[in-house]
């Protein structure tokens, strides 16, 4: 997938201006984090499990190359393959040789991101594969020629009219030739069409939510069913993973599932959490006879021992975006690659470069939402600073913003010449308040402006007010 | 594509500053892996069996699933029969090839005609036996084998699983350890099953019935 996280400002100001988009948004603020909140009211221990989480998952990182290694040996054990892939070239390279080595035309996929990062249907497709998306939102947006906009609501970006166009112009070789905007309707067609696709598939390729290194198994934790009929029906099925999703004992992903769904969707379980574990055994009535793991690294390892180790920690299940004001106002495409929001922005310039994806970590108020509702604990904030600092390091960050801090850090060395310009600073711009205490219009300052006003000073500096705080005390 | 399992792993103990694990460590790993200690298990899922029954009814239902109470065994084909009835659905069922399913009186419901075998495109109802239930969230346990196709679980629209009211337990975690007191080890797949399929890709509206069943029934023995 092209990266262009290089302009993010300006995908961010079309997605501003983008009115379907902003109408579609608004669901996404009305279901999550309310579905959310009410979930963990429910669970008194939800805290006691995130810091269970936090820990679990630590372990693991300290001995992910051991647990790495038992998984494989598990899956080999029960029959399964294990296929180790540095980079997105070698793991789509990996996906074709199988879908080759048993004459593949037809690929069902269940939802996984992992395919999104390496461009998997791309490449099948220049191959002569027809990759079929199976989740209800991938689907959508396959016919649409888009990519996922949020991690588990790929097509959280459209309106039910804009869905009902894409059916109106793929399904009338199905026999479906009215247009339709009921929901209902629309996902009846879809299910109908799709039944077909997974019937005929020689290949079925799912995600894999985590790996059990116990068992050598690969989850799933979907509601839809697709990624079961994905994966049981046709002669062939491929679990795509990335590295950090290992996860020692069945114990374990248990406390992993009670955080990921109540996080995500504000289930307390999702309809179907399905452990699949090696190919279908000889008395077995159905099931696939191939059963392959491939294991995505792509830059996650040098993660390790470094002060991002912690986003590996990340289970994917999009609360942070869900409740980011900044993800709130623009969409996920606005990003510019595969994952979006805060988690996105402290991954991104990790697995694309910091020269490609560095406006990421900035485009962020430090409101500190995403660590708070993180259910793995992970520090997001602060790792955006840490992206930031490197951005200034390596004097990519823009001239504009150089001179800013540039200045601010003359000043702040001078501290009583700071208090005399702050002073000035603060009576301008409480004489450029309207009578509301609100500036309208700012020069120099029209990226902010011109979406929201900046609130006037209302009185005395900071520091005038902590000196008589601090005065009031003694 | 050794080559790049020996260099994942290399950086992997680069990054974490050390070689293979080995020694005590190991052992404690090894240990950890044969006795998997639970974690935090919540206090739901702890009370006496007959209230965790009363759990997992209310937590599938609030998942969506019907959830039948019989008496005893030998009521279950009429159950079915009746519900298959209430719901205007075709007498007809395809029916795991399990022998405690199989021992339970049909002939009592006359009317139905029932296909022991895998599910295939175009079967309305199927019938499955539960592993186990859980309590904590109204959670069905479906194991694959020779007596359980799991394609009875996904292509019919209508799926009517048999629980015995004894096999519902509290937690996931005791979930795992009937399984491993089975001793076969893992089947090729386990379904945790909650509720019928459902999706909420457009507009974040939830519509029943997916790709799944859209109709999930539980018929509860002993309970």
């Amino acid at each position: 997938m092209q990266v262009t996280s290089q302009t993010f400002k300006s995908n961010a100001s079309v997605a501003l201006r983008d009115a379907a988009l902003q109408r579609a948004l608004k669901n996404l603020k009305a279901g999550f984090p309310g579905k959310r909140a009410a979930a963990i009211a429910k669970l008194p221990e939800f805290d006691q499990l995130r810091d269970a989480g936090r820990d679990l998952k630590n372990h693991v990182l300290e001995h992910l190359d051991f647990y790495l290694e038992r998984f494989e040996a598990k899956v080999i054990e029960q029959g399964g393959q294990v296929h180790w892939a540095r980079d997105a070239a070698e793991a789509r390279q990996i996906v074709l040789d199988i879908c080759r080595s048993v004459a593949a035309r037809r690929v069902t996929k269940g939802k996984s991101m992992i395919s999104e990062e390496i461009g998997l249907n791309e490449f099948l497709e220049a191959h002569g594969i027809q990759p079929v998306e199976t989740d209800l939102g991938e689907y959508i947006i396959q016919l649409r020629h888009e990519h996922p906009s949020h991690i588990i609501a790929p097509a959280i970006h459209l309106n039910r009219d804009q869905v009902a166009d894409a059916f109106h112009a793929h399904h009338g070789p199905y026999g479906f030739t009215e247009r339709n905007e009921n929901p209902r309707a629309l996902m009846n067609e879809a299910r109908q069409v799709l039944r077909q696709q997974f019937l005929s598939a020689d290949v079925g390729i799912t995600g894999a939510n985590f790996c059990i290194a116990e068992t050598g198994t690969t989850v799933i934790v979907t509601n839809e069913g697709n990624g079961d009929l994905t994966q049981i029906l046709p002669r062939v099925h491929i679990a795509l993973a990335s590295i950090e999703k290992m996860v020692p004992t069945l114990e374990d992903v248990s406390t992993l599932t009670r955080l990921l769904t109540r996080s995500a969707t504000g289930q307390e379980i999702t309809v179907y959490t399905t452990f699949s574990s090696g190919p279908r055994r000889v008395e077995d009535l159905d099931g696939p006879e191939q059963f392959h793991v491939v294991l995505l690294d792509n830059g996650r390892s040098g993660m390790l021992g470094g002060e991002f180790q912690d986003m590996l920690r990340c289970i994917r299940c999009s609360a942070c975006m869900n409740h980011c004001p900044v993800y709130g106002a623009i969409g996920g495409h606005a990003y510019g690659w595969v994952y979006p929001g805060p988690m996105g922005s402290v991954l991104t310039p990790q697995l694309v470069g910091i020269d490609a994806a560095g406006q990421l970590p900035n485009a962020s108020t430090f409101c500190g939402r995403c660590e708070e509702v993180c259910p793995m604990r992970i520090p997001l904030p602060k790792m955006m600073r840490h992206w930031r600092e490197r951005e200034f390091e390596r004097h990519l960050s823009p001239a504009a913003v150089r001179f800013g801090l540039g200045a601010w850090a003359f000043f702040a060395k001078r501290p009583r010449l700071y208090r005399i310009v702050a002073g000035v600073g603060a009576w301008l711009l409480r004489r450029l308040g309207s009578r509301k205490g609100r500036i309208e219009r700012l020069p120099l300052a029209g990226g902010w402006t011109a979406w929201r006003d900046l609130p006037a000073p209302q009185g005395r500096t900071f520091q005038q007010q902590w000196a008589a705080r601090q005065g009031a005390r003694s | 594509m050794s080559d790049a399992r020996e260099q994942i792993l290399n950086t992997l103990r680069r990054g974490l500053q050390r070689g293979p694990v080995a020694g005590e460590r190991r052992a404690e790993l090894e240990a950890r892996l044969a006795h998997p200690p639970r974690n935090v298990i919540p206090a739901r899922a702890l009370r006496p069996h007959f209230e965790q029954v009363d759990l997992f009814v209310q937590m599938a239902r609030n998942a969506a699933a019907t959830v039948d109470p019989v008496t005893h065994p030998a009521d279950v084909p009429v159950a079915v029969s009746a519900f298959l009835d209430c719901e205007g659905l075709p007498a007809e069922l395809v029916m795991a090839p399990d022998p405690e399913l199989a021992a339970l009186p049909w002939s009592e419901a006359p009317t139905l005609h029932i296909e022991r075998r895998a599910a295939v495109d175009g079967d309305q109802t199927s019938v499955s036996l539960a592993f186990a239930g859980i309590a904590e969230t109204g959670t069905l346990v479906l194991l694959s084998g020779p007596y359980s196709p799991t394609t009875l679980n996904f292509l019919p629209d209508t799926h009517i699983v048999v629980l015995r009211a004894d096999r519902i337990v509290g937690a996931y975690e005791d979930a795992w350890d009937l399984l491993r007191a089975r001793g076969l080890g893992m089947p090729r797949t386990v379904n945790f099953i909650t509720g019928p399929s459902r999706s909420a890709d457009i507009e974040q509206t939830v519509q029943m019935g997916a790709h799944g069943p859209l109709r999930l029934h539980v018929v509860l023995v002993g309970g």
